[in-house]
């Protein structure tokens, strides 16, 4: 099922089936072209996968941006260990909202993805672990599975082709951090969703200490239609060294929000204004989030800028997960600071001590200010303090919860300071108070 | 060994193994990274943030915990940018924290405070609401404070790690997470308190020591503990006279950070009401205090008559008195009194094994076997329970060297867990049961040998040759109970052997023989308690005890000497696997002697010379002539272990297995001497059981978490 | 521990799903689905879901306290979790909380006196571009505005 209306703009190569009738059962997906790219693969050696993945410029869509195809290559030829396939579909990034469409509408694009990754290093079994909260498309993918192992998609001697392959669904159970792909292994083996220390990374050791491919679902979902019409056409989509579409969460003060598949790369004024159908009620841009809550803002003049990893990171922020919001001038930029450190406070698995006593702290913090209790150093302080989780914590939350804090301060400290001023105003002293240990 | 690497650490070039961890191969060249939540041997956590350093051509600063050193990196553990860090942390860490150190029984051992003092931050910009939670009491010794707590998870690792028993987890997440306890509200588990022990700040507090005295107000005396026969160092906090405190958080000794709960929590006994204070005598029926002068006079006296119309002596000694009180009573013994029939109560067959080896290819374990033996194998005992030092260190031996262990037990143990293969079996049918395992103790390709007391007589001559069998290097050895039960043996407190496993040419009557016989004239027991089980037949024997209580024995005295404890005494002690220690007094306890001077003075009384009566006169004389214990001394007076060995050579004389017996003490019970510990007693698991379901987490788990 | 038969037999071929000796792996998804059933994670499913993936107990307990959706305490019979992290926040998602909480007369991670609703303010559900957004239940309600949370609602007394 669709949520909003698909726009004119849009390039559907991975929503190519969305909106057809019973979009997600088997049959509809075998008469359009499904599985064949899997049929294709048999075919191919592991290394003509792998290239072919490689050469259509695919970057990872769960946030890193990381080439898929050289992901896939560190998996160890030879391992005494099986190797697995883990699909992550928590999507738990403020602002991003597209796995759950992919699942929804097209399980088996999923599968088939799923099945050309396990054929390129040789895995035996995978698991796609989807967030708890989505517990609808558990049932979906259950489904799903059910008709592809009916079919001879799954289990033993696929096709008669030799080739045994067992997918799972693994719910999660409302968790930001088991996003994070180490922390997700270590939930997906029944633990406290902490992430782990690397090296080694999971092409290496992943799930139960074995070599793993880790991937988000939009990922795996490019693979098909990658070696269905040829990496070139894909790469093609998109910029250099950005190759393909994209699924933007569009979300915030636009008439038309919703989810589109845009060619990497796209305008993000366009995007706003032609797919987005313009601000709503008429209003100013003030800023955008461009890739879900851990990426900095955007002021609007930054905004006029390609939405490709290379561009975002150019303008210093991110692509990161697709999720762009948009806000309005009426947008209170303070408020919206602490919303966001809210969740990273309430997020951080508290393992270690920059993240889980910092991101309290800055709430703590910015929930003064908000509220014009605060004072002009406590907006030094806050930004301050972000700096010192800033490429310190054990895992990148610390990061996420940082780098959009600094961001807000550096680029809207006017707000910051007028909530201070009005305080200030009312109650004299803006001193920062100081207590000594002493005492 | 991996091949050395060359680095630069502020400057310094050191070397080390490739694959080093920095924080080590720093430390190892004098250079400290501070760290709260590295702790050497247990597995890595990188949570603390601590030990972040900067390395050149890296983007940002990395943990010195996990990262490896590599040939040519340049590492700078003080630089400006790294102390900006640390300050940082440090202030992220105090905002939670309750800054009560005043109150706080970590105060001036904290290392939080260390930290806080040497980087100074001191200030804080923390206005905010701290989150309070009330402390807790999770056993009568364990307490926990979890405002203080900074979540290094060193508590979680030594307990499933060390101990393989995981009662302690972390529950909740982000700011709230808070370390609990294996049963909700309470603790059930070896009551080890290592916990305690390694916890960096006060959040973890002994329930024996809390709010009793600050640190700097106690003497530290390092001892070895007086319980089992392992022989933990053991550091003595004691304040006038008072022992309140017992730990190894310096890691000194054989036994590094472990002790288990007698030796941190039982040396209570030492100041039990009931200790005794003056020698007692009877009179008119009734057991009346009276002067040491009376006492011994009384005493010397009758001996001497008893002596000079060629009565009979009977001489039990003890499995807990030094090395040099039990010669120095066999000596005066034997060659003053004349008396032949002298002995204690036997925990182990020691003597069989060192008369099977002769000859034998195997030898006898050292304590560092332990950690190093690639095969280990551990029949008849409840090692957590009855050895936990040697458990802990085969443990210890499994997570960083993959030790192979086997286990022939009659009941469930600990060691099962991750043995690599175990069953069960009554005693007698031991050795057959190794029979399938042949091959791949083979395999091995070494092998220590780990035996209880059903292993005895025969069964230990039948086990040397299945060892011998193996075509393998093949080291045992045979499990005792009491603090010096290995050096009663090798003192020659038996009949049938003079010190050294010298032969006597004329053996005397053994302990069970002297309780049976009815002629005996007099009955002299130093620190034993025969006579909880079995009554004397001699009923008009003079009966004599030393002890530290009115006991079953002493009770029925007619003269009781107050002794001293082993905590009260200098001397040595010879544990489990020959490793001699000494003793250093820490405490005193008015009106008692140690049982050396209480021996010493009754020979003088009788104007015998046996020599001067002070352990290190003794001592001195034990080295010249006892084979195996020329020890080194320097090694010994600066507190270190020193490993005696006794003869590789036949032991001509057969001793009665029957005499073997094992005490069955569990982890909570100590002998006639843990009735005396309010602690021991007052733990939920007092008495505890031998071969009960082990308690702990999945091996699988717990492997995981080591690597 | 009694379950019905569809969840015992859900729970052992949950045990089927992880490699060999790799059981604990059924532990998040056992307690998931159990909770659905049983109403909330008791210590006697602590236990039942201990024994059944060989870890003690203290070992499921660190995992329920984890995750935001496991709860020890009994929710209402609809759990109604209204979103208001920035997209929702952006168009009225703490308004609606607000509205929520008058509508229900309880507050956050409170219960209704009849047990039939609970309320819960929630981070991010993935219904970004949908805003602002509630779950009752495991079921999403899109573009929810005050006039409709109230017809959701009065719809779902109406069924007792
Ligand atoms: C705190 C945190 C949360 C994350 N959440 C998600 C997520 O919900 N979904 C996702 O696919 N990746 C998430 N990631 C990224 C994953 O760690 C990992 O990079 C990604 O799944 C790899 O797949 P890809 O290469 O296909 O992007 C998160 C990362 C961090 C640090
Ligand atoms: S940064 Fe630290 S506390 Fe935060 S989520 Fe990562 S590991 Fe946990
Ligand atoms: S912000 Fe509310 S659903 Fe994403």
């Amino acid at each position: 099922m669709l949520y909003n209306e698909p726009s004119p703009l849009e390039v559907r190569v991975l929503t190519r089936r969305f909106g057809l009738p019973n979009s997600a059962h088997i049959d509809t997906y075998l008469g359009t072209d499904g599985y064949k790219a899997f049929a294709k693969a048999l075919d191919m050696t592991q290394e003509q996968i792998i290239e072919e993945v490689k050469a259509s410029g695919l970057r990872g869509r769960g946030g890193a941006g990381f080439p898929t195809g050289m992901k896939w290559g560190f998996v160890p030829r030879q391992s005494p260990k099986p190797k697995y396939i883990v699909v992550n579909a928590d999507e738990s990034e403020p602002g991003t909202c597209k796995d759950r469409l992919l699942i929804e509408n097209d399980p088996h694009q999923l599968i088939e993805g799923v099945l050309i990754a396990a054929l390129a290093v040789g895995a035996t079994r995978g698991w796609i672990y989807i967030r708890g909260e989505y517990r609808y498309l558990i049932d979906i993918m259950d489904k799903a599975l059910a008709e592809a192992y009916a079919r001879g998609y799954l289990g033993q001697n696929i096709l008669g082709r030799g080739f045994h392959f067992d997918l799972y669904t693994h719910t999660g159970a409302g968790a930001y951090e088991c996003g994070e792909e180490s922390a997700l292994l270590e939930s997906l083996e029944g633990k406290r969703g902490v992430p782990r220390i690397r090296p080694p990374f999971p092409a290496v050791s992943g799930a139960f200490q074995s070599p793993t491919i880790l991937n988000n679902v939009e990922t795996f979902c490019a693979v098909p239609p990658i070696l269905l019409d040829g990496a070139a056409k894909f790469a093609a989509y998109g910029t250099p060294k950005n190759g393909g579409t994209r699924l933007f969460c569009l979300s915030g003060h636009v008439n038309k929000p919703g989810v589109y598949e845009l060619p990497m790369g796209f305008n993000l004024l366009r995007m706003i204004n032609e797919v987005g159908g313009g601000m709503r009620g008429g209003k100013k841009l003030k800023a955008v989030i461009p890739g879900g809550s851990s990426c900095p803002v955007l002021k609007a003049e930054e905004c006029d800028l390609p939405m490709d990893f290379d561009s975002l990171m150019k303008a210093k922020s991110m692509l990161g997960s697709g999720g762009v919001v948009v806000m309005d001038e009426t947008t209170d930029m303070v408020k919206a600071a602490l919303r966001i450190m809210k969740f990273y406070a309430h997020e951080s698995c508290g393992w270690c001590i920059p993240c889980r006593e910092g991101t309290t702290w800055l709430k703590k913090l910015l929930s003064r200010l908000d509220e014009g209790r605060g004072t002009r150093a406590d907006i030094d302080l806050v930004g301050d303090l972000s700096k010192n989780m800033l490429g310190r914590t054990f895992c990148p939350l610390g990061d996420a919860a940082a780098m959009p804090t600094i961001s807000f301060v550096e680029k809207f400290r006017d707000e910051f300071e007028a909530k201070v001023a009005r305080y200030a105003a009312a109650a004299g002293s803006a001193e920062p108070r100081l207590i000594s240990l002493a005492q | 060994m991996a091949d050395l690497v060359t680095l630069t650490v502020d400057g310094k070039q050191i070397q080390a193994p490739a694959g080093t961890l920095l924080i080590d191969a720093a430390k190892r060249a004098g250079i400290e990274i501070p760290a709260f939540c590295y702790y050497e041997g247990y597995s890595l956590q990188a949570a603390c943030r601590m030990c972040l350093v900067e390395v050149e051509k890296a983007p940002k600063l990395l943990a010195g915990c996990t990262l490896p050193v590599a040939e040519g990196m340049v590492v700078y553990t003080e630089s400006p940018a790294v102390v900006a860090a640390r300050k940082t942390t440090l202030e992220f860490l105090l905002t939670n924290h309750p800054l009560d150190c005043p109150v706080c029984d970590k105060g001036g051992e904290c290392e939080l405070q260390d930290m806080v003092f040497r980087y100074g931050a001191g200030e804080s910009r923390f206005t905010e609401v701290k989150h309070h939670v009330d402390e807790k009491q999770w056993s009568p010794f364990v307490y926990f404070d979890a405002p203080r707590c900074i979540l290094c998870y060193r508590c979680v690792r030594v307990c499933a790690e060390g101990m393989g028993v995981g009662a302690l987890g972390v529950v909740n997440r982000g700011v709230i997470s808070e370390i609990a306890p294996s049963h909700g509200d309470h603790l059930e588990c070896d009551e080890c308190g290592m916990c305690i022990d390694i916890c960096p700040v006060g959040a973890l507090t002994s329930g024996a020591y809390r709010y009793k005295t600050r640190p700097w107000e106690m003497n530290h005396v390092g001892t070895i503990c007086t319980h089992c026969s392992n022989g933990c160092k053991t550091t003595l906090g004691v304040r006038n006279g008072e022992i309140i405190r017992a730990n190894n958080r310096d890691r000194s000794g054989i036994n590094g950070e472990f002790l288990c709960v007698k030796g941190r929590f039982g040396f209570d006994f030492n100041d039990n009401p009931e200790r005794l204070t003056s020698p007692m005598m009877r009179v008119d029926g009734k057991l009346e205090p009276v002067s040491w002068s009376t006492a011994l006079t009384a005493v010397a006296t009758r001996f001497a008559e008893v002596k000079q119309r060629g009565g009979a002596f009977g001489v039990i000694g003890s499995n807990h008195t030094t090395n040099e009180e039990n010669y120095y009573l066999q000596k005066f013994a034997r060659q003053g009194l004349g008396a032949n029939n002298i002995d204690h109560f036997r925990t182990g067959d020691v003597a069989t094994l060192v008369d099977a080896l002769s000859g034998s290819s195997g030898t006898l374990a050292r304590f560092d076997d332990f950690y190093t033996a690639k095969a280990a194998l551990v029949l008849g005992v409840d090692l957590a329970q009855q050895q936990p030092l040697l458990a802990f260190k085969l443990r210890e031996n499994w997570r960083h060297h993959g030790l192979k262990l086997f286990a022939v037990t009659p009941g469930p143990v600990r060691e099962d867990k991750y043995a690599t293969a175990f069953t069960r079996v009554e005693a007698g049918q031991q050795l057959a049961a190794l029979e399938p395992w042949r091959d791949q103790l083979k395999a091995a390709g070494e092998l220590l040998i780990v035996y209880g007391a059903s292993i005895k007589g025969k069964a230990v001559r039948d086990l040397v040759a299945f060892g011998a069998s193996l075509g393998i290097p093949v080291k045992y050895v045979p499990l005792v109970d009491f603090s010096n039960s290995r050096g009663a043996i090798d003192m020659g407190l038996v009949p049938e052997l003079l010190p050294g496993f010298k032969p006597s040419d004329q053996p005397g009557l053994t302990a069970p023989e002297m309780l049976a016989a009815a002629n005996l004239d007099v009955l002299w027991i130093v620190g034993a308690n025969p006579f909880e089980r079995t009554q004397p037949a001699a009923q008009n024997a003079f009966i004599v005890v030393h002890d530290l209580f009115l006991t079953e024995t002493a009770q029925r005295a007619d003269v009781v000497f107050p002794a001293s404890s082993a905590y009260e005494k200098n001397g040595t002690v010879t544990n489990v696997t020959g490793e001699l220690q000494k003793l250093k007094a820490a405490a005193k306890t008015m009106g008692a002697k140690s049982d050396l001077e209480i021996v010493g003075l009754i020979s003088k009384e009788m104007g015998i010379k046996t020599g001067i009566w002070t352990p290190d006169a003794v001592f001195d004389e034990i080295r010249k002539t006892v084979h195996g214990y020329n020890v080194p001394l320097p090694i010994i007076a600066t507190g270190g272990a020193a490993q005696t060995a006794p003869v590789n050579g036949r032991v001509k004389v057969e001793a009665n297995p029957a005499l073997i017996q094992s005490a069955g003490d569990t982890l909570y019970t100590s002998g006639s001497l843990g009735r005396y510990s309010k602690a021991l007693t007052s733990v939920l698991e007092y008495p505890g059981q031998l071969y009960h379901p082990a308690r702990g987490t999945p091996v699988a788990e717990e492997a995981e978490a080591s690597r | 521990m009694k379950f019905s038969p569809e969840l015992d037999k859900k729970l052992n071929d949950l045990l089927t799903r992880y490699p060999e000796g790799r059981q604990r792996g059924a532990l998040i998804p056992m307690l998931m689905f159990a909770q659905d059933e049983v109403g909330a994670i008791t210590k006697e499913l602590i236990n039942e879901v201990a024994r059944r993936c060989g870890v003690t107990p203290l070992q499921v307990d660190e995992v329920v306290g984890y995750y935001s959706m496991m709860h020890k305490k009994p929710l209402g019979k609809h759990h109604v979790q209204v979103c208001t992290n920035i997209s929702c926040l952006l168009v009225g998602g703490e308004e609606l909380y607000e509205h929520a909480c008058k509508k229900l007369g309880i507050g956050h991670k409170e219960v209704t006196q009849d047990g039939q609703f609970s309320l819960e303010e929630v981070e991010c559900m993935g219904a970004c571009s949908w805003a602002p957004a509630i779950q009752i239940g495991y079921d999403f309600h899109h573009n929810v505005t005050p006039e409709r949370f109230d017809q959701l609602i009065d719809a779902l007394k109406k069924v007792q």
